[in-house]
């Protein structure tokens, strides 16, 4: 068999964590997102469950005809119960940064923007962060800009916000009482010093802390025989890239 | 036949004034590039862009020649290729205003003009940098007793009305309508500029009208004030369901406009060959 690639065990890692959800939408510049949101609806379809999947970017997996609005009306009336949402920078608290580092009037490195972060994570029950990087650098003590706080105060209006965050290392839970993230699984070749070291927050170890599970061969066959064929519709680079196709 | 006189590129070009608040569609939604082009060769100065509600290589090539002092926006990339480089420069430099906004506060703003109300509530945001810099956006308690949280704060934003809108469709029919199929972004848009042209691939001797399904598709001529036929309007952008990205020239351009000199060998050559 071909070895697995990291993309691969980041995905089946996403998919694992939306198999109660109705309606998945994925936003811009999300390739892995939205393969584990399709690995997950195919998956669901074996077990005769039918789970939506939005992807923006597409023509072909896009449930919306009332023009860009529609994601966040939709959202907003709760009708959307994952969405993926990444950062320059993610603190210890969940606040996220996607506008840039610096301080933001004299900014050092200026990155695309909030895109609709603004209003999704507050809107949508489970947001997964998902940054490939594990550094000190994108996970830091403070974000230098907060284009969407990680908690909010009891008066204003929150029904959703973050729940997981997923790196190339590890996978963390969102603690919203604690406002703190809390290690659950670690990638196989790691060991919990080296998260430690590259984590620039303090976070929680969880009690029964695992590796990351790594997908059988059925999940494995669906991402390289159909998964990847419906990923290049919408991210033809990165289907390229990881499957060749 | 056309009941209506159809305009050169140039003609729509000239009707974009120095300074003027341009509507900037999303590259999902047909962006007119060969208008850009000529737009640059123009030397237009001072453009404000308002993108509904993000743009790419568009925008990135505006800013890269000058033409642009300010830019509201909630995202500026080139998506798979990585950032746009013109504009993340002009903004390191201070060379460029920028507004950062979200998404949905972007439609919204536009959707106060189409009702004629002066702002638009929208939730979220609150808590963020994105408000604390934004001294046009306001925050009350919600007035309304009946629904929300008790005391709870809800953000305002301003009407904004766009001085020109240009963008790129697949057809308009013989009465000057539009199709723009589920884009309807463009419709946003346009209800909430003083003038807007078209570019098209074709235009077709039908009346969108006639028929429900096409009907359903189409932005009304009532909202046009010029279109122009411009076969491959959007290339090196998509235009949804006619045609994909060039993601090769795309990649050729994030490659080259990673420096001022790259880009402007880059735009020497785009512009006049």
């Amino acid at each position: 068999m071909i070895e697995l690639k990291r993309e691969e065990l980041l995905i089946s890692q996403l998919a694992d964590l939306l198999v109660n959800d109705k309606h998945i939408a994925v936003g811009a510049a999300s390739p892995i997102p939205g393969a584990a949101a399709l690995l997950a609806k195919e998956e669901a379809k074996l077990q005769n469950n039918r789970l939506r999947v939005t992807i923006l970017h597409s023509n072909k997996y896009n449930n919306f005809t009332d023009g860009a609005r529609e994601l966040f009306d939709c959202a907003a009336q709760g009708r959307i119960d994952t969405f993926f949402l990444g950062g320059v920078q993610i603190d210890g608290e969940a606040n996220i940064n996607l506008v840039g580092t610096g301080s933001y009037k004299k900014i050092q490195k200026r990155f695309p923007g909030s895109f609709g972060s603004a209003l999704m994570y507050f809107v949508v029950p489970q947001i997964i962060l998902f940054r490939e990087e594990h550094s000190p650098r994108t996970l830091v003590d403070k974000v230098d800009f907060i284009s969407a706080p990680g908690f909010s105060d009891e008066n204003i209006y929150r029904p959703g916000g973050p729940k997981f965050l997923l790196t190339n290392r590890a996978l963390f839970r969102f603690n919203k009482q604690k406002k703190r993230f809390c290690l659950l699984k670690i990638h196989n070749n790691e060991s919990l010093e080296n998260i430690i070291k590259l984590t620039g927050f303090k976070f929680d170890v969880d009690d029964k802390i695992t590796n990351m599970s790594i997908p059988d061969k059925t999940r494995i066959d669906m991402l390289r025989n159909k998964i990847s064929y419906m990923v290049a519709e919408f991210y033809p680079e990165f289907a390229d890239r990881i499957w060749g196709v | 036949m056309n009941k209506f006189d159809e305009l050169s590129l140039s003609e729509i070009v000239d009707e974009v004034k120095d300074g003027d608040l341009i509507g900037i569609p999303a590259d999902y939604s047909g962006v007119p590039m060969k208008f850009t082009k000529e737009l640059i060769k123009k030397g237009v100065k001072d453009l404000k862009l308002y993108c509904l509600p993000l743009t790419t290589i568009q925008g990135d090539m505006l800013i890269g020649s000058g033409c642009v002092s300010e830019i509201e926006a909630a995202a500026v990339t080139l998506g798979e290729f990585g950032l746009a480089p013109r504009f993340s420069e002009a903004v390191e430099s201070g060379e460029i205003v920028i507004k950062d906004s979200t998404c949905p506060a972007l439609h919204a703003q536009l959707q106060a003009t189409e009702k004629s109300v002066p702002f638009m509530p929208l939730r979220g945001v609150i808590g963020s940098d994105i408000q604390k810099y934004r001294k046009d956006w306001q925050v009350i308690e919600n007035p309304m007793k009946s629904s929300g949280n008790k005391n709870e704060p809800i953000l305002l934003l301003p009407a904004v009305k766009l001085d020109v809108l240009i963008f790129h469709a697949p057809c308009a029919d013989k009465n000057g309508n539009i199709q723009i199929g589920r884009r309807r972004e463009l419709a946003t848009l346009a209800h909430a500029s003083k003038n807007v042209f078209v570019t098209t691939e074709e235009i077709l001797d039908i009346d969108l009208f006639d028929d429900e399904l096409s009907a359903a598709t189409c932005l009304p001529a009532l909202y046009i004030d010029g279109i122009s036929v411009v076969k491959n309007g959007a290339w090196p952008c998509a235009l949804p369901g006619v045609y994909g990205a060039d993601n090769n020239e795309i990649k050729k351009y994030s490659i080259a406009a990673k420096t001022q000199e790259g880009f402007e060998d880059y735009m020497k050559n785009y512009l006049f060959n």
